[in-house]
């Protein structure tokens, strides 16, 4: 430490800088892996269930809860009381 | 075999734009054929910063639609014959570019130059992704700073799952540009350091450019720092810059302002 900064008593910062980048980006780089697999996932689900049951895209929703110990993925399809088929079934 | 290299970033305002100048020229002074390329739609400076922009006539996206041939809309540098530009439209919006036209566009310039070089735009909208898309190597540009080293990590992970290359499974290039550098600020604490920033975003570092008052003389007279001044700490940083870039093994060093009498005694202290 300089002897302005002593005079000053100013602190460097540099460190706390990069303890909050190495916390937040920690962070933000499995919340960006999450949503790149659900989007993923939707994907295919769809194109499973299309392959059996006509369906929208907007009649399937996937989420996924993070936990510490285990993590949920859910799924939710609405389906029609009368399940119209998909051809070539 | 031509190479397609994108200048991003992420966050505005960190140096894409100069740095794209900057290495395009260095490439072209050490012989290569190359082209930079505005990707910034709407919001063009590349051919300001490269002193040409009262010889634009056609752009980029008269290109992509095919109002216009690729050499009607291709400035040639005054200063280097093998340096030209590829300037971006300044009255239309970024939905004027498509996937198929700029990939058009990219495979021709590939067939003419050594090097492309694309500066993308801020943001991780439409014009960046499609400037990273069809890229085989990409620069990071970084300023020591929390709020662009966020940035560039979310772009680093764009590069790996948004462009060609990662949708064929292939691995892109990556390189860090650390721009806007003051080592003493550094020493002191003040600033992230050089090792902070390539720790936290893990990715091969290409280059430190300093802060330094030859980058601004350079874009006010409108041309690249490394022919601005050429012998300068910024050039210097960019021309070792564009020799790792063409597979050179370059000293890394830390540049630092050589301080005169007059400023070690009046000017601010240097640790």
């Amino acid at each position: 430490m300089s002897l302005l900064d002593m005079f000053f008593k100013r602190k460097p910062t540099a460190g706390v800088a990069r303890e909050r980048l190495q916390v937040l980006l920690a962070h933000e780089r499995i919340a960006t892996g999450h949503s790149e697999l659900l989007a993923k996932l939707l994907e295919e689900i769809i194109q499973v269930i299309t392959r059996h049951i006509k369906i929208d895209r907007d009649q399937v929703h996937v989420k996924l809860d993070p936990g510490n110990d285990m993590s949920t993925l859910e799924i939710d399809v609405d389906l029609p009381t009368v399940m119209p088929v998909a051809s070539g079934r | 075999m031509a190479k397609v290299l994108v200048v991003t970033s992420g966050k505005g305002g960190v140096g894409k734009t100069t740095s794209t100048a900057a290495l395009g020229a260095a490439l072209a002074q050490n012989g290569a054929n190359v082209v930079v390329v505005d990707f910034d739609v709407g919001l063009r400076n590349l051919d300001l910063v490269m002193g040409a922009e009262r010889r634009v006539v056609y752009d980029l996206i008269n290109v992509v639609q095919g109002d216009a041939k690729l050499v009607q809309a291709l400035i040639r540098d005054k200063r280097i014959e093998n340096l030209s530009l590829l300037p971006a439209s300044q009255t239309r919006d970024k939905d004027a570019l498509t996937p198929e036209g700029v990939e058009r566009v990219i495979g021709e310039l590939k067939g003419k130059f050594d090097w492309v070089i694309c500066d993308s735009s801020a943001g991780i909208e439409k014009g960046a992704m499609l400037a990273m898309y069809h890229a085989d190597v990409a620069v990071v540009v970084t300023n020591p700073e929390v709020s662009s080293v966020r940035d560039s990590d979310r772009i680093i992970g764009m590069l790996d799952s948004k462009t060609a290359k990662a949708e064929r499974g292939e691995a892109i290039e990556k390189h860090l540009l650390i721009t806007r550098f003051d080592a003493g600020r550094a020493a002191r604490g003040e600033m992230l350091s050089v090792d902070d920033v390539v720790e936290i975003l893990s990715i091969p570092l290409l280059g430190i450019i300093p802060e330094s008052e030859e980058v601004l003389r350079a874009s006010n007279v409108g041309s690249p720092v490394t022919l601005a001044s050429p012998a300068g700490i910024a050039a210097r940083a960019y021309f070792d810059a564009a020799r790792r870039l063409s597979g050179e093994t370059v000293e890394m060093v830390v540049p630092m302002e050589r301080k005169g009498l007059m400023s070690r005694l009046f000017g601010r202290r240097v640790a």
